[in-house]
């Protein structure tokens, strides 16, 4: 399982980095998402994969899930959302002012 | 003594740019109020060094790593917090008349005031590296003010040589530092200082002491550093008072006095700081004499003074640094109010040129005798101050000259400086007082106003009371600050006017005597000067020196961020991947550590096949935007997915809502933006899918090295005491608002900063959506389709009511302030797409801000409240309380701090989608019923 884990973060980096290193800015905010998701799920590793375990106390429980990196990652959605609006407001405004939408000044050939 | 650096530095700039709103004079008032202020706090402290005391203070922060704040004050410090706010106070009343109507005057004390936190800074530090801070801060003032008319290039480029000379002798003062404490073993000034024979005595003392003298040197404008303090002088005159005279460019000797009983007592000593000190008083007299400009004179006589005090710390006798510190107060005073005459014979006149500036004693007589006077005392005039210091300095110069071969060049060497001295300080009084007519000035110079002249008035009397009656102004602040330098016992001196025929006295007179000669003689000596100054000087070499450094700079910079982005995102890819792989290179460990896997199944190959398929259809359709999109969505419910399948219920709900929203966002934009890209193949493709290809392997490689070994966790801590603890058996959410609160509280300040800088971009934005879609069709007239519409209203009660029931229930069971802030935005956003923008906006609260407010101010009100019962910063506390017909139900305290989290959630995300959701009404021009008949 932890193959199949370790997997989908590799390729979930690679199509971000792919499409991070594009010329507009629609497919890099769509890159940038693609690697959010890439580096929760990693962060989240760092606790171990368990299933069934979920940090919730109870009378009969005795082993859980890490629920440090839970914490953590959980914030990091949030900022992650407010970083892509971020950003994808800044792909408005770079729009309005230079009348397309490449990430660089000149527009995108 | 905290307080008073923290009134001027970090109190008073604000609050007199502040004031300065409500008219400009408020500023000079403010900024003379806060000087006051530190001074009355400051009070105590300076009565109990003026009875020998060394005081300290120390705040502690980093204890473990030798990091405090740590504050010294002793009679140097004494000494030198006198002349920072008393000279400091009037400059701020003398400025206050100085500046025109023009310049701002809120900005001018905010700088001054600055300065004067950062040197008190200097003079009241105890720990090297914190005095370091403040001289690098000392700096930086120093180029704020230089620069302070900014429009003028002479200001610019002085304050930038000024700031390039002075930050590298910083630099180089950091090495001293480091070293010299490494030596003591200790950067507390009170070790450094008692362990001066083992410091002397260390292999590495040359190197340090070069460092340090450096840094001195390079401060204290000495030769071969002295060239900027000229060009400092485009900055307005009472900083030219304040700073380039009476306070900054002493902070070198100030290091040199201070450093005095641990560094001094070596050859090494005596030849480097006396040597530099005795060429810098040769060179900055006889090119004092040659200047037109009178302020230039004057930035040369003060470059070969502060010589003059060098060359005395340099001879390194008790008795010489006595002198050194009579002549530091002395300088001080006839100095600044020398600068103070200059800038109202300036303001007055409109030029500073004394070849046309003569003659101005009919026009303001009373500004000519304080210039006079204060001249008189600059050339050593018998019955003012300047004269005692001189003299204490010649018989040092003849004392130190027994003790070398040649020595008699000392004496002849320091005379002649004396000449030189006397010929320049004649030409200020002749030259701009009588010598003709003013020539050419586009006004009559007059008298400037009465409480422009006060301070200069009182500098002036100063300088009288001490030369008159020495033993009763001047001594027992003498005795003080010179015991502090000392750090032992003093030598025996006594201050009179009269010491007999002594060799000193006979200098003094060959110096007064032969400078009077040289100024009647001076003309053929103009000529050759003039010759001489073609030639290019230090300062020009410097300044083509640097300008070569920023040209090289730029072209480094140029080459390592290209001007476009994704050049610029592969150099950090290509640097991180490159760290990354020699890390693992270094390690040399296994990929596959000793935990047992678990079982591949079928439910998890299905699901990383889903996954899989989605992103790499995203990737090969990404020019496809709205399919992209779509597809961007499936990827993160399967990422959701797995969090449900590890354990993880909070984050599968924050994941799943945080989609929705984000998709919402994206659509938003999406409209904004061209909906299709055209097929144009880029010749990186293959280049961008290899760096891609290696950054997925890598990390995939990471993560199985990671996932595969055992790890240590801190996390049984929190499975512990959450209960009894934080009274909650949700531990991630008891997390995020009881253990990690103050984290919490950090992120939804950073989710605000966030959507307020999202609405603060979108202001003046102005961008037309598209008439129709890529297949031509137009946007159909029926915007709001009453199904959809009927049923988000019914919904959205029963989603609140959701939204309500994941916060109670978050302390104990999956949910919380993040979970359900994020499913009540969905639901109010919800109502603005099926019912459009103006309906809902007629039945919600418009502004957003607000709700954020409410929740920063609620959740920071949490944690303050845990200081009312004498609990650190956000403490929790909870209750069991059994309410009817729910049961058992405990109330935590963190409960209202989720509260507040909820608050800023639903604030920052509808502040962000209804704002960008409202460009649309603006640029959405829907077919009205009429054109679609047509």
């Amino acid at each position: 399982m932890e193959l199949l884990y370790a997997f989908s973060v590799g390729l979930l980096t690679a199509c971000g980095v792919y499409l991070t290193l594009r010329g507009r800015t629609f497919p890099v905010v769509l890159g940038l998402t693609l690697i959010s998701y890439a580096v929760n799920l990693f962060l989240f590793a760092m606790g171990g994969l368990l299933p069934g375990r979920a940090p919730i106390l109870s009378e009969v429980g005795t082993e859980y899930a890490d629920p440090l990196p839970q914490a953590l990652v959980l914030t990091a959605i949030v900022i992650g959302f407010a970083m892509t609006a971020f950003v994808t407001m800044l792909a408005l405004k770079a729009r309005a002012e230079d009348g397309h939408d490449g990430v660089d000044k000149e527009a995108p050939r | 003594m905290l307080l008073a650096i923290l009134l001027t530095l970090v109190v008073g700039p604000p609050l007199v740019a502040w004031l300065a709103r409500f008219g400009r004079l408020n500023a000079a008032w403010g900024a003379g109020a806060v000087t006051l202020a530190a001074a009355y706090a400051l009070w105590p402290a300076l009565q109990g060094a003026m009875a020998g005391e060394t005081q300290l203070q120390r705040i502690a922060w980093l204890s473990a790593q030798g990091l405090d704040l740590h504050f010294r004050l002793d009679g140097l410090g004494l000494l030198f917090v006198l002349l920072i706010l008393g000279i400091g106070l009037l400059v701020i009343l003398y400025a206050r008349y100085y500046l025109t109507s023009r310049d701002s005057m809120g900005r001018f004390y905010a700088y001054l005031l600055l300065f004067m936190g950062a040197m008190l800074g200097v003079v009241l530090s105890e720990n090297l590296i914190q005095l370091l801070i403040f001289w690098e801060l000392t700096s930086l003032a120093s180029f704020l003010l230089i620069s302070y008319w900014q429009g003028r290039s002479d200001a610019r480029n002085g304050a930038r040589m000024a700031l390039a000379i002075t930050g590298a002798g910083g630099l180089a003062l950091l090495g001293g530092f480091l070293l010299l404490g490494e030596m003591a073993g200790s950067y507390e000034l009170s070790v450094v200082l008692a362990s001066g024979e083992s410091i002397r005595a260390h292999p590495l003392y040359t190197p340090m002491l070069v460092l340090i003298l450096l840094g001195v040197f390079t401060k204290s404008a000495q030769f071969p550093f002295h060239f900027w303090l000229p060009n400092a002088m485009a900055a307005p005159t009472p900083v030219s008072a304040y700073l380039h005279s009476a306070t900054m460019v002493k902070a070198g000797v100030f290091l040199l006095a201070r450093l005095f009983p641990a560094l001094s007592g070596t050859p090494e000593w005596s030849w480097l700081v006396g040597g530099a000190g005795l060429v810098t008083l040769l060179v900055g007299a006889v090119v004092a004499l040659f200047q037109h400009d009178l302020k230039g004179l004057l930035a040369y006589s003060t470059i070969s003074h502060l010589g003059l005090i060098t060359l005395l710390f340099g001879i390194g006798t008790p008795l010489a640094a006595v002198a050194g510190v009579f002549h530091i107060i002395n300088h001080a005073t006839f100095k600044a109010s020398l600068f103070m005459a200059a800038g109202i014979i300036d303001h007055e006149c409109g030029s500073r040129d004394m070849r046309y500036i003569n003659g101005l004693w009919k026009y303001m007589p009373h500004t000519a005798i304080l210039a006079i006077i204060a001249s008189a005392a600059m050339a050593g005039v018998p019955l003012l101050n300047g004269f005692l210091s001189k003299e204490m300095f010649f018989a040092e110069a003849v004392g130190a000259a027994t003790q070398l071969r040649l020595g008699w060049l000392l004496p002849a060497a320091v005379t002649l400086a004396g000449i030189f001295a006397v010929a320049y300080s004649l030409r200020f009084i002749h030259d701009v007082f009588w010598n003709g007519e003013p020539i050419g000035l586009d006004r009559t110079p007059h008298e400037p106003p009465r409480w422009m002249k006060v301070p200069v008035e009182l500098l002036v009397i100063l300088c009288l009371a001490v030369g008159i009656f020495p033993s009763y102004v001047v001594e027992p602040l003498l005795r003080v600050a010179a015991s502090g330098v000392l750090q032992g016992p003093m030598p025996s001196f006594s201050l009179a006017l009269w010491h007999g025929l002594s060799p000193a006295m006979w200098m003094s007179v060959i110096a007064l005597v032969g400078g009077i000669s040289l100024y009647i003689a001076r003309a053929p000596l103009f000529e050759i000067y003039a010759r001489l100054a073609e030639r290019p000087g230090m300062y020009r070499r410097a300044h083509h020196l640097l300008e070569r450094l920023y040209l090289w700079a730029g072209a480094v910079t140029r080459l390592s961020t290209p001007e476009r982005l994704p050049h610029m995102a592969l150099w950090v890819l290509l640097f991180a991947m490159t760290l990354a792989l020699t890390g693992a290179l270094q390690a040399g460990a296994e990929l596959q550590g000793g935990r047992t896997l678990l079982p591949m199944d079928l439910l998890g190959v299905v699901t990383t096949l889903v996954l899989a398929l989605a992103a790499i259809a995203t990737v090969l359709l990404y020019r496809q935007r709205l399919v992209a999109l779509t597809l961007l969505g499936a990827v993160g419910l399967v990422v959701s997915l797995i969090f449900v399948r590890f354990s993880a219920p909070d984050l599968a709900l924050t994941q799943l809502s945080v989609e929705v929203v984000s998709i919402v966002l994206l659509l938003l934009a999406l409209y904004f933006l061209p909906q299709q890209e055209s097929r144009a193949t880029s010749p990186w493709v293959v280049r961008d899918l290899l760096i891609a290809l290696l950054a997925g392997i890598g990390m995939a490689l990471l993560t199985f090295a990671v996932l595969s070994r055992e790890g240590q966790s801190i996390s049984g801590f929190f499975l512990e005491q959450a209960l009894p603890g934080g009274g909650g058996a949700n531990v991630v959410n008891v997390i995020l608002v009881d253990f990690r609160g103050f984290d919490t509280l950090g992120e939804i300040t950073v989710l605000a900063l966030a959507a307020l800088g999202i609405y603060g971009m979108l202001d003046g934005i102005k961008l037309q959506g598209p008439e129709a879609d890529s297949d031509g069709r137009r946007w159909d007239p029926d915007l709001y389709p009453p199904v959809v519409a009927t049923l988000s209203r019914l919904l959205l009660p029963l989603a609140l009511l959701v939204s309500m029931f994941i916060l109670m229930r978050g302390h104990q069971l999956p949910g919380g302030g993040f979970i359900a802030g994020l499913i009540t935005a969905v639901a109010l956003v919800m109502q603005y797409l099926a019912n459009g923008v103006a309906w809902t906006q007629a039945r919600l609260p418009r502004n957003h801000h607000w709700l954020i407010t409410l929740g920063l101010s609620l959740a920071t009100a949490t944690g303050l409240g845990s200081l009312l019962f004498a609990h650190p910063f956000l403490t929790s506390t909870f209750q069991h309380l059994h309410w009817p017909l729910v049961g058992d139900f405990e109330l935590a305290s963190a409960m209202l701090f989720d509260l507040g989290v909820y608050l800023v959630v639903v604030g920052a995300t509808l502040l962000i989608l209804v704002n960008i959701g409202l460009m649309h009404r603006e640029s959405h021009t829907p077919l009205t019923d009429a054109e679609e008949e047509v």
